[in-house]
């Protein structure tokens, strides 16, 4: 493409390897300006090599950069913010315990004599630019003490306040609730008007569809397409992305309940803050199905969850795995009932980053004479289980069995906890966002073994706060809201209209229509 | 009575500024995420350096300076270890508590034929000149030029971290290091020059004990003062004001010993009972403390691009 004035950025022929990888091969990127462009793609594509190429924290290997159909060296992020461009990264480049405008104004301070900052003029600088473009912040909140989405608007604030005339947002709703997300596209949108330009990276088709203008595809590397987004559709997106036709509906088969096997009666569990974080909750999953429980981050998934698998005390209440309680007992103990968990954080709970594939997947059964024979673990067998995993799974890349599990894409390190759960034949399988941070083909994936589990017989419990997965996957749909189960439907039996107004805590009425 | 009051006050004031200095430096230093655990090291070669400075020149204001310098050296290898090669703070701080009374002790005996201590040297001024209230109650407060200089550095590092620029990046470089790279603050340069700061802190914290306390250098001059002051920082939950709080208690329990041991004293405890008090005290703090009190996130982590 010709270079011209008319475009923000244009990135010809970026070429980037890491040793002998090439993460990047001749990619071109034209972003006209006033415009929302996504670079849409698959985690590890390179979209986000790309974007950290543009804001200069890589050097490309080949390749020109343009900015406003000037050729641009960007060395440095300092030299990439003196082209105007900012970025806003997916974990949020913030300092917890400062406030709003000190995190804003760290490294460009409006200072004083002798370097004293000058506070008051930085707080009025930052409120005219809140005011210009809609973005509601305190500038006296302290970081820690902020939602999420705040958080989000107080980089976008950074970005800004050092005259970014390009925004990159970097997976920007990743970590946001539906209404954030709305919230968000509104604020482009006034950002747009307001002369800026500004880069989506994202693997989310929806979004795409709802905010952007134009989209680029990358795919291993290699840029694929640049389409305008209105002519088409998410099943071509995904499609493009991934190389290959993909399901964005899960396919399944109707359910075919049995008997009740797992039950909770009453439960209540205080959270950290010694508050009810779950009240008087109760709930019932047979063989062979899915019950997917919606709702909005903190309304006590997370205490529900640990109270199950003894991670933290029920205060009151009753758990039954095939009529045995398990409730105050130890994690061990619920293993040991045949109850599997896919944990919410698979970094932090899940795996042992450093441990290998092959010691992470034997990790709640090392101690079996399966793999101990008097005191001593049985190497050969451990790798020999994982070696079955690996294969049986896909987990990639083949024979990682001896490899630290850090080094796995995110999918991959999902697909090893997967592998682990199921394999211990659970009676319950619970899965927590199985499927956050994914692509869409790990997603597919992750779905169907879900489905695959209910087939055989199992009972799912499935927590998620994407409201499509829940609709997609889940059998049974349970609202959560305050600590309780309000509502539960078959599924296809309730509209997403219905289920998101009761996870804001609205009723329904005896008629079936809503109100708050 | 008020005559022992003022004399607890006085030896409280005294004891407590090598510590207040000590203090100060870890303070520094951990604020832009470097745990420096060798604090004892350079406050011993600062003891040394004043001293014979001192001692040479006759000049205890060059020891003094000479002190800083000595222990903003020793920082230099800390900041080598822990900053430039990313090497554990710990085990840095360690070979440099190591290393200090070490090199003390190997120059002093090259320079004091063979011996383990120096002799007498030229101390700083006290205060309000040296026979100032002579013979009156009063001059128990006629403290050492010292316990000054601590107070002012207190002040002047509290300045600097929470109403400049460069404090707000030494947070952010203690806090949160990635963001203020993708800001352009240079990580390593403000760590770099926070240990070296600490080092002279701390060195200056040496020279307040052999210069104004006990006006020479021997292997006991600093035992312990270090870590108390490691302590200090931790129970004043690393800010300038509370560590000095802190190493006002700590200096108390020292004084306390002294008032209490004195012969007219008439309180019959045995003297190694109460040597023990400040160390006791020590224990006793960071038992009820450490884990309460929140160090800056980034403390204690080597910074390396890339990693989230």
């Amino acid at each position: 493409m010709e270079v011209s004035t008319e475009y923000a950025v244009q990135m010809h022929g970026i070429t980037k390897l890491f040793g002998s990888f090439c993460a990047l091969d001749h990619v071109d990127l034209d972003v006209k300006k006033g415009s929302i462009h996504a670079v849409l793609g698959e985690n590890g594509a390179g979209k986000s090599t790309l974007m950290n190429i543009l804001y200069g924290l890589y050097q490309a290997d080949s390749g020109e950069i343009y900015i406003n159909g000037k050729k641009a060296e960007i060395k440095n992020p300092n030299t990439a913010i003196g082209h105007g461009i900012g970025m806003v990264h997916q974990h949020f480049m913030l300092v917890d315990n400062f406030t709003v405008t000190q995190n804003i104004i760290l490294g460009n301070e409006v200072t004083g004599k002798f370097g004293i900052i000058d506070t008051k003029k930085a707080r009025e600088e930052i409120i005219g630019i809140v005011k210009k473009y809609g973005l509601e912040v305190d500038p006296d909140a302290k970081i820690e003490d902020i939602s999420v989405g705040m958080q989000q608007r107080v980089e976008i604030l950074k970005a800004l306040y050092r005259g970014a005339d390009l925004l990159i947002l970097d997976e920007p709703t990743a970590v946001l609730t539906p209404q954030e997300i709305e919230e968000l596209i509104e604020i482009m949108r006034s950002l747009i008007s307001g002369g800026k330009t500004i880069i989506i990276i994202t693997h989310k088709l929806k979004e795409i569809k709802a905010s952007s203008d134009v989209c680029t595809i990358i795919r291993r590397g290699h840029s694929i397409d640049t389409v305008p987004v209105a002519d088409v559709d998410e099943e071509q997106l995904a499609t493009m992305m991934v190389g290959h036709a993909v399901k964005l509906v899960v396919e399944k088969a109707p359910a075919k309940p049995g008997d009740v096997i797992f039950e909770i009666e009453n439960l209540t569990v205080k959270n950290e803050r010694g508050l009810e974080a779950v009240r008087n909750l109760s709930l019932k999953i047979r063989r062979g199905e899915i019950l997917g429980i919606a709702g909005i981050d903190g309304n006590g998934q997370k205490e529900l969850v640990e109270a199950i698998t003894c991670l933290t005390r029920a205060q009151s209440g009753t758990i039954k795995i095939n009529g045995v309680e398990i409730q105050n007992t130890t994690p061990r103990n619920v293993i040991d009932h045949k109850v599997s968990t896919i944990h919410e954080d698979r970094q932090r709970r899940g795996l042992v980053l450093p441990f290998t594939v092959a010691e992470n997947a034997v990790i709640e059964k090392y101690r079996t004479p399966e793999f101990t024979r008097r005191g001593m673990i049985d190497r050969s067998r451990m790798t020999g289980f994982a070696r079955r995993l690996i294969e049986d799974y896909d987990i990639r890349p083949a024979g990682c069995e001896s490899q630290p599990v850090r080094g796995l894409s995110g999918g991959n390190q999902q697909k090893v906890i997967i592998a682990r759960e199921i394999s211990n034949e659970p009676e319950l399988l619970i899965a927590v966002q199985p499927t956050r941070g994914l692509d869409v083909g790990a997603v597919e994936y992750v779905h169907k073994m879900l489905v695959r589990e209910r087939d055989a017989g199992r009972a799912v419990l499935l927590i998620s706060l994407e409201l499509d997965e829940i609709m997609n996957v889940a059998d049974t749909i349970g609202v959560i809201y305050a600590g309780s189960i309000v509502a539960s439907f078959p599924q296809g039996k309730v509209d997403e209209n219905t289920i998101g107004l009761l996870m804001a805590g609205g009723r329904l009425n005896e008629t079936g229509s809503e109100s708050t | 009575m008020f005559s022992k009051l003022l004399l607890l006050i006085g030896i409280t004031m005294m004891y407590s500024t090598p510590l207040v200095f000590g203090a100060l430096g870890g303070v520094v230093s951990e604020r832009s995420g470097v745990v420096n655990i060798g604090i004892e090291g350079m406050m011993t070669m600062g003891a040394f350096t004043g001293a014979s400075v001192s001692y040479f020149t006759g000049n205890p204001w060059l020891g003094f300076l000479a002190a800083g310098v000595a222990g903003g050296l020793v920082a230099l290898l800390h900041a080598i270890a822990s900053v430039t090669f990313n090497a554990d703070q710990t085990i840095s701080g360690i070979a440099i508590n190591l290393i200090g009374p070490g090199f003390a002790l190997f120059f002093c005996r090259l320079l004091f034929k063979d011996a383990t201590m120096t002799p007498p040297v030229a101390t700083l001024p006290r205060l309000f000149g040296e026979d100032a209230f002579a013979g009156t109650p009063a001059a128990n407060l006629n403290v050492d030029v010292t316990v000054v200089l601590g107070l002012i550095a207190t002040v002047f590092i509290w300045f600097i971290l929470y109403k400049t620029k460069w404090g707000l990046r030494i947070r952010s470089v203690g806090e949160h290091p990635a963001a203020s790279d993708t800001l352009g603050i240079n990580v390593g340069r403000t760590r770099y020059s926070c240990v070296l700061a600490s080092g002279v802190l701390s060195g200056f914290g040496g020279a307040s004990m052999t210069l104004a306390i006990i006006s020479q250098f021997n292997p006991t001059a600093i035992s312990g003062q270090g870590f108390i002051a490691l302590a200090a920082v931790i129970f004043g939950k690393w800010t300038p004001y509370g560590a000095y709080g802190a190493c006002l208690l700590f200096g108390l329990a020292q004084a306390l010993t002294v008032v209490l041991g004195g012969s007219d004293s008439g309180v019959s405890i045995p003297s190694q009972i109460l040597a023990m008090l400040p160390y006791f005290l020590t224990i006793v703090v960071l038992i009820l403390f450490v884990g309460r009190s929140v160090a800056p996130k980034a403390d204690g982590l080597p910074y390396e691009k890339g990693e989230r």
